[in-house]
């Protein structure tokens, strides 16, 4: 019978996704870009929505809600399996509601106006079966897809509306869509890039042979020379690992000193953010979602006799607030951070950022 | 017709090209005795001196045929008298750099060997004798109205750094620093002129270097300026080499502790020093210093401490009376430079201790950065006194001084914690204050450190946390700036390389054209970042140096 075989190497797949985030975050394994994580877990998600068993839009949201559940216990710091989850499911919903014929802006947010006008909340239980349901949200998950495919090279066509020539680029460690970004620039324009090389993982080293390579003049210094060197530099252009919804980021250890030293020479700060890293969290408390390493990094066991006396450090993250940040250029175009919010609303159902 | 114009232009050079080999060939034979000399490391006589002195004046003068540039300005004569030696230099023209240390100027140094004086080119219209002459007069002249003048006149007199001096204001004529005009030619030639007449190697830049560097030297550590000496070279003195190789190598870092083993140095070269017959020690002996100093400055450049060690250094030489007797001016003047070390830096720091103690309260947070051997002994100082606190130690990449702290700081019994300066905004909301050491003080407030320093206090600024500031005064210095470029160390830049995993990304920089490593030493933190500056004077604010500088020249 085809049903268990498909359920077995679905929950296997599942298994493989999960070891995978698991292992990639501590540091050791090879390190994904987000955007390849993002990819891989709409292309799950399509899988599970293909081959599990439900009849009705509820039954799949719980199936995905739960899924998505064990997925981000699996690598919390990984917020974009999280946000790629609730995209699915605000899919789901908008498809549901299609099928239904009641038009989108009935399911929007509920406005004081409507709670006053409707008597009393919808009840949506997604009860109902729809045949071309399926075909439908699978539709749309392949759109997901291609967009995700895209949101690279998105980015980097806007490069040339934000270099002019002979400017001086700061960066910090390295981001493929920043990397992107300055390279289709220097197609066109000549300009200098500073790398920060941000330790003590020096991921800026990388970035520095691979923009050098391809032609841009390239500087890499210290973490501590941020301060010194940045009374020269025109912009500072960074990437992140999540995008918060206040605007404000969560991005490599180092960024928010970066950022205070742009806002103290009044240098414009750009984040390069595709829209898949725009998460449903707010930062409460600055140290709630801190990933620490091991501090070997920092201090190595070859120190010695010092060890077991002395509390070591290694965060992984820093916390960047939004007024610091200039701009955010996405898939989507440009933004001030304080357009975050309702982007956010756009993409992810208020319903669903709790998971 | 333009045929016939080249011919003569050509002859005309080739007139003069052939004169000047004419003139060389003649000079050869001289020239031989003088290389062998140098080679076999022997000093070079006086009279070889003066030969080499005429010689260059010779070349400089067919030089000035063939150029057809004016002179611009007035021109400084550079008269040497018997006790510049080391420092003769031709009619310049205003381009022309003097004998530069790193010291920042204005330096009042008891050897003036220039004077301000626009005076005609033509030399040889007056006899050797009586040029002799007028300048020891005008130099004995100078040195009893010394007190009032200040500094010596710089070079680019174009670029008018004179000011019409008020009248109790001394002139702030200053000289740039060779050190920071590496992106001129002419200055370069000078220098290497001057290091080949003092029988230094001089030391090659090494590596790309970033183009808003350019005007800085960038040395490699692993080509130190001792392999290029003879052995044994009797121009500098074994312990001034030693130094020298420990600088360059690292060995010995941190401006308190360079500053007092380049004392340590110069007692055992005055220990060693015998006054040659008809010379007298004052002016002899700071002619000796003058190479090792410029050594010095090869394997790495002076700071502002060892500047105004050097300075006090030579002032006490040259205060020695002549109807001292050798043994007796030796003595004192060791005397002297314990006294400096002792009062300058031992009872600074103790002076300083017991005021910061004030300052450290039971259950703080102390956050400090790299090593900095003054805070370490307040902290010591501190926990001996019973206050309970822990320390947060902040280190940096490439030179990871911080872990010298930890150790010292933990051998001692303090609780610590370690992080890496990207680290800083997690750790400081739990820090209650800021020490910071200082590399110098300068006069327009800002204070000069260890690279990185800045961004502390920045980062401390914005959580609101106090920054201070301990420096003793000595390390109080005249320069002002205002940014990290324009005076600074490049370090060497293969430092920066890392190997993870067993590969070094960065291995094959130089071969990439369009890649620069950039490894600064230095940086300049603004006084507004700075709450408190803790000095043996007292506790003052940043923007007080000046007036601490002018309290200190005033009671010399």
């Amino acid at each position: 019978m085809p049903g268990p075989y498909k359920e077995t190497d679905l929950t296997e797949r599942v298994e493989a996704f999960l070891s995978d985030l698991k292992r990639g975050g501590s540091g050791t394994g090879p390190l994904r870009g987000s955007a390849e994580t993002a990819r891989e877990t709409t292309a799950l998600l399509r899988k599970i929505t293909a081959q599990a068993r439900w009849s009705s839009a509820g039954d799949l949201m719980e199936i995905i809600r739960k899924e998505g559940r064990r997925m981000t216990a699996a690598q919390p710091s990984e917020t974009t399996v999280g946000n790629m989850v609730r995209r699915v499911l605000k899919i789901i919903r908008e498809e549901y509601a299609r099928s239904r014929g009641s038009s989108e802006e009935a399911d929007q947010q509920e406005s004081l106006h409507k709670l006053l006008t409707s008597g009393g909340l919808s009840e949506e239980n997604f009860r109902h079966h729809f045949a071309p349901l399926k075909a439908n949200v699978i539709e749309a998950i392949n759109e997901l897809l291609t967009e995700l495919e895209g949101t690279t090279d998105n980015i980097a066509m806007q490069a040339l509306e934000h270099i002019h020539s002979n400017e001086v680029i700061m960066t910090i460690g390295r981001s493929r869509t920043v990397e992107a970004f300055l390279k289709d620039a220097a197609r066109k324009r000549k300009f200098h890039v500073i790398v920060a090389e941000c330790a003590p993982f020096c991921q800026g080293h990388e970035m520095a042979t691979s923009l050098s390579k391809a032609g841009i003049e390239t500087t890499v210094i210290a973490d501590a020379a941020i301060f010194a060197v940045m009374s020269r530099v025109n912009k500072v252009i960074i990437g992140t690992q999540t995008v918060l919804a206040n605007g404000g980021l969560r991005a490599v250890n180092g960024t928010h000193t970066l950022a205070l030293a742009a806002k103290h020479h009044s240098t414009p700060l750009i984040v390069c953010a595709p829209m898949f890293k725009l998460s449903p969290q707010f930062p409460n408390e600055e140290d709630t979602f801190h990933k620490f390493v091991s501090p070997h990094e920092v201090l190595p066991f070859t120190e010695g006799e010092i060890l077991s006396k002395v509390n070591v450090h290694c965060p992984v993250f820093d916390y960047v607030p939004p007024e610091l940040i200039t701009l955010f250029i996405s898939n989507i175009g440009g933004h001030a951070p304080s357009y975050i919010y309702r982007l956010m609303s756009e993409l992810y159902h208020p319903e669903d950022h709790e998971l | 017709m333009i045929f016939f114009k080249e011919v003569i232009l050509g002859f005309r050079y080739w007139v003069i090209a052939s004169g000047w080999c004419f003139f060389r060939r003649n000079v050869n034979d001289r020239q031989d005795d003088i290389e062998r000399a140098k080679t076999e490391g022997k000093e070079l006589t006086k009279e070889e001196k003066q030969r080499l002195r005429k010689e260059k004046k010779q070349q400089k003068k067919n030089k000035e045929k063939k150029d057809e540039k004016a002179s611009q300005g007035s021109e400084k004569e550079k008269k040497s008298g018997s006790l510049a030696a080391a420092a003769p230099q031709p009619p310049a023209k205003s381009t022309t750099v003097k004998t530069p240390s790193a010291v920042p100027a204005p330096a009042p140094v008891s050897v003036p060997s220039s004077l301000e004086a626009p005076a005609p080119v033509d030399k040889p219209s007056k006899t050797k004798a009586e040029l002799k002459a007028e300048r020891r007069a005008r130099q004995e002249a100078e040195r009893a109205s010394k007190p009032g003048k200040k500094g010596e006149p710089g070079q680019q007199a174009a670029s008018g750094k004179q000011k019409a001096p008020p009248s109790e204001l001394q002139p702030v004529i200053k000289r740039l620093p060779e050190h920071i005009q590496v992106d001129n030619p002419d200055v370069l030639k000078k220098l290497a002129k001057k290091l080949e007449r003092q029988q230094i190697p001089l030391r090659l830049d090494y590596g790309y270097k970033v183009s808003l560097f350019s005007h800085l030297h960038q040395y490699s550590r692993k080509a130190p300026l001792t392999q290029q000496l003879s052995i044994p070279s009797t121009v500098i003195h074994p312990a001034v080499v030693r130094l020298g190789l420990q600088y360059s190598q690292g060995i010995v870092a941190g401006s308190n502790a360079r500053s007092v083993a380049l004392l340590h140095a110069f007692k055992q070269v005055i220990r060693d020093y015998i006054t040659p017959p008809n010379e007298e020690l004052s002016r002899d002996l700071v002619n000796k210093l003058k190479p090792y100093i410029s050594f010095l400055n090869q394997c790495r450049p002076l700071s502002a401490s060892m500047g105004n060690a050097i300075k006090y250094v030579k002032k006490e030489i040259s205060n020695i009376s002549s109807q001292c007797k050798e043994e007796e001016a030796k003595s004192k003047l060791l005397n002297c430079i314990e006294w400096y070390i002792k009062e300058k830096i031992i009872l600074a720091a103790k002076a300083i201790a017991e005021s910061s103690i004030e300052k450290i309260n039971n259950e703080d947070v102390i956050l400090v950065y790299g090593c900095s051997s003054l805070v370490n002994h307040i902290l010591f100082e501190a926990f001996e006194k019973g206050r309970k606190f822990r320390v947060i130690v902040v280190d940096s990449r490439p030179r990871l001084e911080g872990r010298e702290a930890l150790r010292r700081l933990v051998q001692r019994g303090i609780s610590c914690t370690y992080v890496l300066i990207s680290a800083v905004s997690y750790i400081l909301p739990e820090v209650s204050k800021v020490f910071l050491g200082a590399h110098a003080l300068l006069a327009n407030g800002y204070v000069m450190s260890r690279v990185g320093t800045s961004q502390i206090a920045l980062v401390a600024r914005a959580f609101n946390v106090p920054v201070l500031v301990c420096c003793e005064t000595y390390k109080f210095c005249e320069r002002v700036q205002t940014d990290s470029f324009v005076s600074n160390e490049l370090d060497d830049p293969d430092d920066l390389m890392v190997t993870r995993n067993g590969k070094t990304q960065l291995e094959s920089w130089q071969e990439v054209p369009s890649l620069g490593l950039l490894n600064l030493v230095y940086d300049v933190t603004p006084p507004d970042f700075v709450d408190l500056v803790i000095t043996e004077l007292g506790m003052i604010p940043c923007t007080s140096v000046p007036v601490v500088l002018r309290v200190k020249n005033v009671d010399q």
